[in-house]
């Protein structure tokens, strides 16, 4: 690259970034904007079993949607005054950017990439996922460095694409790229045959193997390959919405931790421990600084319960993906999932 | 002498050549080859109906509230009659679907009107479908007015939504793509211009790009705090869209009429839009029925692209319950529900729209 090329090349950048974060500065109070609007305008995607999905009584349901209705507890009081807006997964990011949504909850990777360049922050992690594949079960493969030569499903424009084509060549295997554009269309390509070996997040080929006429028929190989934390996204340049979203999903976490449920959390507001005390709002008033109410983390747990719950109903033992903690256990269980104290 | 003649009875006709066997024999067993053909048809059909037809009716679970009353091998309907009404209306509050219903039945009680050749008053019938319905339908399906509640765009959806989509799209396609056809035969050069660019920009690009830059880039462009419905930019790409390919079929019929036909009207003192009004389009239009309502059809269809801003219409809304957990894996069933509704509502324009042309017909076809 020459010198001039270098210097066009940054002016660009610097005119994206200026663009972006112009856009951030100006919505500056979106506290005041859900307020007035009286909802919390949540991005989801419109099809992830587990994650969010439509049920039959018109409503979103998920663990992307639950932490939407967490952030609405909080700030409205009332967890279901959150309007569901569906985007496609190369829609999100403008979504995001141009105030359509008040935050992204989409299961989307927190990258470097996406946190510094596209004028959004991430606020920390919901869930943390993994890409990994699955094979049909007669193909007799135990291991992923057994592939070589394998066509491989993906879908189009997200990380596991990207992901897939760096292990292969680190590995020295090749394989035939088989894209698509959603989780249907490659869930049946692979039905179909069309390629022997599907690759996406653990999570989601947990959904996509129950689609499969005979679900044993699929089996999902031990290799996890890359880092895949998933978790919430607000606009860069709104420090008290980035706070707000990002306690959220820190109170669930410590109601975990400290036992409270939503059958106990009357209970515990009686309860001695200074943590919980202070968590549910009975000694200090930590919602001040985000402009919220004292009761906002006691709000959380009582509407949509702690992160444990949160996690058990839609993708773990309470539902039909049984999905193990794993990763996701408490950090006193052995997990990743670990939230600042609230003092 | 005189002879008599006495006409002989007319006699039935040979037995061979008359009656279900005789058409057999004529038409589908006339020769060896023909008749391999037919057993060979014949046998592939059955071979493609009988799993079919197990699968869809006889082996099928009609009954039922959730996955575990399918427990036969067919087809689950029990998935589509859970989710019946989510397909209809999308997520039209449930206690608010009439009003749905209603402006569904006044529109088909005016389209029927319209069609049937024996009622009377059909000027003004025309002009309440065209300038009052669509006032109605917005009170009726938005609301906030005469105490009815306001049903945010975000929240139609399934059928109702295709529906809606696809009539908005061709209500206004259609006067638009007269003008523009007009406007492309005109010798006005800036009005000329205008309308090829136009034409030739919006045929130029997929309804997917179209649609996706309303939903991806619009939005960055649009100064802060103002943001343009979700539905109103669908309507808008979608209508401008089908313009374009309309005014090209319409564009085709002008070019059928004979030059002498403008000319004998402009003889008798007619103005262009009198020249235009009473003697050319309705030629015009007549002859191109199919190609317009193949234009429909098409828009029709083309109405399941709106899932890629987000809209759930019949096909998207479908592919939303798909996902749910406590249904994994009827794709099947839900495909061929969505397909079934849209045979059902194109095959009808298409029977339709053969019904106007022999009712139109002058004898202009050769």
């Amino acid at each position: 690259m020459t010198q001039h090329q270098k210097r066009n090349r940054k002016v660009q950048l610097m005119s994206a970034t200026l663009l972006l974060g112009g856009a951030g500065l100006v919505q500056a109070a979106t506290l005041d904007n859900v307020r007035q609007q009286d909802q919390v305008r949540c991005g989801v995607n419109a099809a992830q079993p587990g994650f969010s999905a439509l049920d039959d009584q018109d409503s979103y349901r998920g663990l992307d949607t639950d932490v939407c209705r967490a952030i609405a507890a909080a700030v409205l009081g009332d967890a279901e005054k959150v309007r569901f807006v569906p985007l496609d997964s190369v829609e999100r990011f403008t979504a995001l950017q141009s105030g359509e949504v008040d935050v992204l909850s989409r299961t989307t990777t927190w990258t470097s990439a996406r946190d510094t360049t596209l004028g959004i922050n991430f606020t920390g992690v919901s869930y943390y996922d993994g890409q990994a594949f699955m094979v049909a079960s007669d193909l007799g493969v135990a291991s992923a460095t057994e592939l070589d030569g394998a066509a491989v499903c993906t879908q189009s424009g997200t990380t596991s694409e990207l992901n897939l084509s760096d292990y292969f060549r680190v590995n020295g295997i090749d394989y035939d790229p088989v894209v698509f554009d959603s989780p249907e269309q490659s869930i049946a390509g692979f039905e179909a045959g069309r390629c022997d070996v599907l690759s996406s997040d653990a999570s989601q080929l947990y959904a996509q193997r129950m689609q499969l006429a005979d679900p044993d028929s699929a089996l999902i190989l031990p290799e996890i390959i890359s880092k895949e934390p998933l978790g919430p996204a607000v606009r860069q340049g709104d420090d008290q919405w980035f706070n707000i979203v990002k306690w959220s999903l820190f109170a669930m976490l410590n109601a975990e931790e400290y036992g409270i449920t939503r059958e106990n959390v009357d209970e515990m507001l009686d309860s001695d421990d200074p943590d919980i005390a202070r968590l549910l709002g009975r000694d200090g008033n930590f919602g001040e600084g985000m402009g919220l109410t004292a009761d906002w983390a006691y709000q959380i747990v009582r509407q949509v319960g702690n992160y444990g719950e949160m996690f058990g109903r839609n993708v773990g033992a309470g539902s039909d993906f049984n999905i193990a903690r794993g990763l996701n256990a408490l950090w006193t269980e052995g997990g990743l999932q670990y939230a600042p104290p609230v003092r | 002498m005189t002879t008599q003649y006495k006409m002989i009875e007319a006699r039935p006709a040979p037995r061979n050549t008359v009656g279900p066997v005789a058409w057999l024999r004529a038409n589908l067993f006339s020769g060896p080859v023909n008749s391999f053909f037919t057993l060979l048809g014949l046998y592939l059909l059955y071979l493609l109906l009988t799993p079919t037809i197990q699968w869809a009716i006889i082996n099928a679970d009609w009954i039922g509230t959730s996955r575990d009353d399918c427990s036969r091998e067919g087809a689950c309907w029990v998935f589509v009659s859970a989710r019946f009404t989510q397909f209809i209306y999308g997520l039209y509050p449930r206690s608010e679907i009439w009003r749905v219903d209603v402006t569904f039945a006044t529109f088909a009680a005016l389209i029927a009107w319209l069609a049937i050749p024996r009622l009377p008053f059909k000027r003004w019938v025309a002009l309440v479908t065209l300038v009052g319905f669509p006032v109605f339908a917005y009170f009726m399906l938005y609301g906030g007015y005469f105490g009815l509640p306001v049903v945010p765009t975000h929240r139609w959806g399934g059928l109702m939504l295709t529906l809606v989509l696809a009539v908005v799209g061709m209500v206004g396609a259609l006067p638009i793509g007269i003008l523009l056809a007009l406007g492309r035969r005109s010798q006005m050069p800036i009005v000329k211009s205008f309308c090829v660019v136009f034409i030739e920009f919006w045929r130029g690009v997929p309804l997917i790009t179209v649609l996706f830059m309303a939903s991806v880039m619009l939005p960055l462009f649009m100064p802060t705090g103002v943001s343009v419905d979700r539905l109103i930019r669908a309507f808008i790409g979608i209508t401008l869209f089908q313009s374009a390919y309309m005014a090209e079929v319409i564009r085709g019929g002008l070019q059928a009429i004979p030059r002498g036909q403008e000319e004998a009207a402009a003889a008798l003192g007619m103005n262009y839009w009198m020249r235009m009004g009473l003697i050319v389009l309705p030629q015009a239009l007549k002859m191109m029925i199919p190609g317009i309502v193949n234009t429909f059809i098409s828009l029709f269809k083309d109405t399941t692209l709106v899932m890629i801003i987000g809209l759930f219409d019949l096909l998207g809304i479908v592919q939303a319950a798909l996902s749910d957990s406590r249904w994994l894996g009827f794709a099947l069933e839900g495909y061929v529900f969505a397909a079934f509704m849209f045979w059902i509502f194109c095959f009808s324009m298409s029977r339709y729209s053969q019904y106007l042309e022999r009712k139109l017909h002058t004898g202009h076809k050769r």
